[in-house]
């Protein structure tokens, strides 16, 4: 029986090639879940439903890993049995039936290295061929061996002496692997980034923030557009028919004080869909102008196709920070739907182009002004997902307001280059949901309220359940027609990361990992 | 008297600078310029006032009225309080840049100089009236009594004289962080009232006065109430004089804990 063990292991192993045709026909074998979201589109949907709504309440734990650094994040890859999983700097690889490593690696961290406005975090990897792709905090995306976890090549990105960091999961496309960059509290300038997989030589950079002679620059003055922030540190998502790669791009810097950088600051809040061959920009929509609240729009994009007025259109849907869920042509950028899912008092609606209609009292102030959502917006960096059952978009939503401040912050290099910040209401003030919404519209099908405003992800799967996490520990099914939950299991940690599917020896597995634990449940 | 506030507190920071100035910055993170008390007060005024009170005399949160600090030893360790906050009962500071806290830490140090309050009444006879007044079924103070309520062993340390009145006259409005008051309906018609210690979106645990812990699944209620401003202690404000109040006060803003 060892014996045997020992042979599928390495049969598996084998077999663990993930070429990009495996990629994008990924509905072909829902029992791995090869790129961050599962699917290209961003969908986070998984067509297996072993698990449903009968049967849920079944659910049990299998195993469980202990990662070597607390507050993780991350979503596994699962290639045939293995999940491939990874930390601030460290990546494993892990054996789907009993959690153990098979292989583990990691690399050091600089000392002088400092994260600037967010945590020492990782959210997975990317694949292609025979290589896992990892981003690291000091800024090198670095190619693994499948098989053995050795380093390939590694590829630096950035210099983090200047407040640039990599948290995201990479994008592994047709040939390329794209990455983005953190530091949007640290006047960083951001980019895109595509490197070939093969050698980690870099294929193409695009900036977020344009310069001198560039279309876009003239929505800065000056200088303030070498400080001016729009990073790029969540996963985006990838049109193979059209060749698009859409991301989002985060704040303008400094955050909360805009009297520094007048003007719309382009592409800063940003949807950009991205020529994948050249990074050429094809086009562009910005969902909060000159914002001054953090609402990054570093959101996973949900490309799906929908009906619009009688007509089949490709649209890419996202619920941004600033509480308005959008909808959008995707081959265009045209503005199709817009419409709030959580409170917000800082525009009075959207105009027929999308543009938000600002309140009086949208604006940090010295004194402090008090406007929802906070900081962290309606929603934020976790997934939503999309359900082609129900065609709704789940997502997990922040009820939670704050008093916004400005203040004068010189940029010095390596530093905080906020210009304000903000005291959140008390934490019985605040809370949070699922909201189930209609995916052309934005319309609420259905609401589940969590006790506190939540930090992780959604799965949505053909078992007709919808799977996340609460900031107390709760892992938790609800029913993805009707929001009645079916089954809960307290796991012990604060969950900041998105739920996955996948087949361990033909059986439907979820797994979430909660704090410094990965669980993987089963019937 | 606010102006003469303003210009004693002026003087002990001019004091508290001075002190702080002498000492040599540590070489990581060391802020670019002196810290600034002007910018540090703007500061605490904007975001700490509002529990800490405006003169930093304490309100929901602790008199700064003190050399000591109980949970910042020095200004390094002060610094990383104000930076990461006291969950959940004091929110973070990380918005903060390396100079922000400098001038926060060096005004809030500079609240240590102010003289502690004088207060009329007479902390002995405020004794005798807390041992007679039952405060200790429900409180425990130096080891003694019932802990259903907030400790009281250092509540001198913790809560002002004005907020510690204010308790004893309106204890619904001044209910401290921890202690929602919850009444649980059961499937049965059993009503369950105690204070929350812990609840998620599935789940809720309790402690009743004599207590005993619930632990109940939320589903499984028939109502689940929160009686926010409600609490068991009562207004004292028709059961003692003003003299009789005035020692219970002095009693218990004396009740400092180990020095």
């Amino acid at each position: 029986m060892r014996l045997l063990a020992l042979f599928l292991l390495a049969a598996t192993v084998v077999s663990a090639q993930v070429p990009f045709e495996r990629i994008v026909n990924a509905d072909k074998e829902p029992g791995n879940w090869l790129t961050y979201s599962r699917t290209l589109d961003g969908k986070r949907f998984s067509p297996l439903g072993e698990i449903n709504t009968q049967n849920v309440s079944q659910l049990k734990v299998k195993w469980a890993y202990q990662f070597p650094d607390p507050h993780t994040e991350v979503s596994p890859i699962v290639i045939d049995g293995i999940l491939y999983v990874t930390g601030p700097n460290s990546a494993a690889a892990l054996d789907g039936r009993s959690g153990r490593s098979l292989w583990t690696w990691k690399r050091p961290l600089p000392s002088d290295y400092q994260s600037i406005g967010f945590g020492h975090t990782n959210r997975g990897a990317a694949v292609l061929d025979d290589k896992l792709f990892v981003a690291t905090l000091d800024g090198f995306l670095v190619g693994l061996d499948l098989k053995s976890g050795v380093e390939r090549w590694s590829a630096k990105v950035l210099d983090y002496k200047l407040g640039y960091s990599m948290t995201m999961a990479p994008l592994a496309i047709e040939g390329k692997v794209i990455v983005g960059v953190s530091g949007g509290e640290a006047g960083i300038r951001g980019f895109i980034d595509a490197y070939d997989a093969r050698t980690g030589k870099q294929a193409w950079r695009f900036w977020t923030i344009p310069g001198p002679g560039e279309p876009g620059h003239e929505t800065w003055s000056g200088d303030d557009w070498k400080t001016g922030g729009g990073a790029t540190w969540v996963t985006g998502a990838y049109d193979p028919e059209l060749k698009l790669v859409y991301w989002g791009v985060g704040n303008p810097g400094p955050d909360w004080n805009g009297d520094v950088r007048p003007g719309d600051n382009l592409y800063t809040c940003s949807f950009l869909a991205l020529d994948a061959d050249t990074g050429k920009l094809s086009w562009y929509f910005q969902f909060t102008p000159h914002d001054t609240h953090d609402w990054d729009a570093t959101h996973v994009p949900i490309l799906f196709d929908g009906q619009v007025q009688g007509q089949k259109r490709k649209l890419i849907a996202v619920a941004n920070r600033n509480a308005f869920y959008y909808v959008l042509d995707r081959t265009t950028g045209e503005f199709i739907a817009g419409k709030p899912y959580a409170k917000q008092t800082w525009a009075k609606g959207l105009d027929a182009k999308g543009r938000p209609i600002l309140t009086t009292n949208a604006e940090p102030t010295a004194q402090g002004a008090m406007i929802w959502p906070n900081l962290n917006g309606g929603t934020v960096w976790f997934s939503p997902s999309y359900s082609p059952q129900t065609d709704f978009v789940y997502v997990s939503v922040r009820e939670i307001g704050a008093r916004y401040f400005k203040r004068v912050t010189p940029y010095r290099v390596d530093t905080f280059f906020a210009g304000g910040g903000e005291d959140e209401l008390p934490p019985d003030d605040a809370w949070g949901a699922i909201r189930a919404l209609q995916a052309e519209t934005g319309e609420l099908r259905w609401e589940f309220k969590l006790f506190s405003p939540p930090w992780a992800g959604v799965l949505s799967t053909a078992g007709g359940l919808v799977f996340s996490g609460s900031d107390e520990g709760n892992f938790y099914a609800l029913d993805a027609r009707t929001g009645k939950p079916l089954w809960d299991f307290q796991t012990g940690g604060a969950i900041d990361a998105n739920p996955s599917s996948f087949l361990i020896d033909g059986h439907q597995c979820i797994s979430i990992a909660a704090d410094r634990v990965l669980y993987v449940f089963g019937l | 008297m606010r102006s003469l506030l303003i210009f004693l507190s002026s003087l002990f920071l001019f004091a508290a600078y001075a002190e702080l100035s002498a000492q040599a910055p540590s070489a990581e993170n060391a802020p670019v310029e002196k810290p600034d008390l002007t910018a540090g007060k703007v500061i605490f005024e904007g975001h700490c006032s509002l529990c800490h009170g405006i003169d930093g005399g304490g309100g929901r949160g602790p008199s700064l009225h003190r050399a000591k600090l109980s949970r910042a030893a020095d200004d390094k360790a002060l610094k990383s309080l104000i930076e990461n906050g006291i969950p959940p009962e004091m929110p973070e500071g990380w918005y903060l840049s390396e100079q922000d806290l400098s001038n926060v830490v060096a005004f809030v140090r500079s609240l240590g100089s102010v003289p502690a309050e004088k207060l009329p009444g007479d902390p002995q006879r405020g004794g005798a009236i807390y041992a007679r007044s039952g405060c200790a079924t429900c409180h425990i103070l130096a080891g003694k009594g019932t802990g259903f309520g907030p400790e009281l062993t250092e509540v001198g340390a913790r809560r002002g004289a004005a907020q510690l009145r204010g308790t004893l006259l309106s204890p619904s409005k001044t209910i401290p962080e921890g202690f929602l008051l919850i009444e649980a309906i059961t499937s049965s018609g059993e009503a369950i009232r105690g204070i929350r210690l812990n609840e998620d979106t599935f789940t809720i645990q309790l402690k009743d006065a004599q207590g005993h812990f619930y632990s109940l699944r939320k589903n499984d209620l028939h109502e689940l109430k929160k009686l926010r401003g409600e609490t068991l202690m009562p207004s004292y404000e028709s059961l003692f004089s003003a003299a009789e109040l005035d020692d219970l006060v002095a009693y218990l803003a004396s009740q400092r804990g180990q020095p």
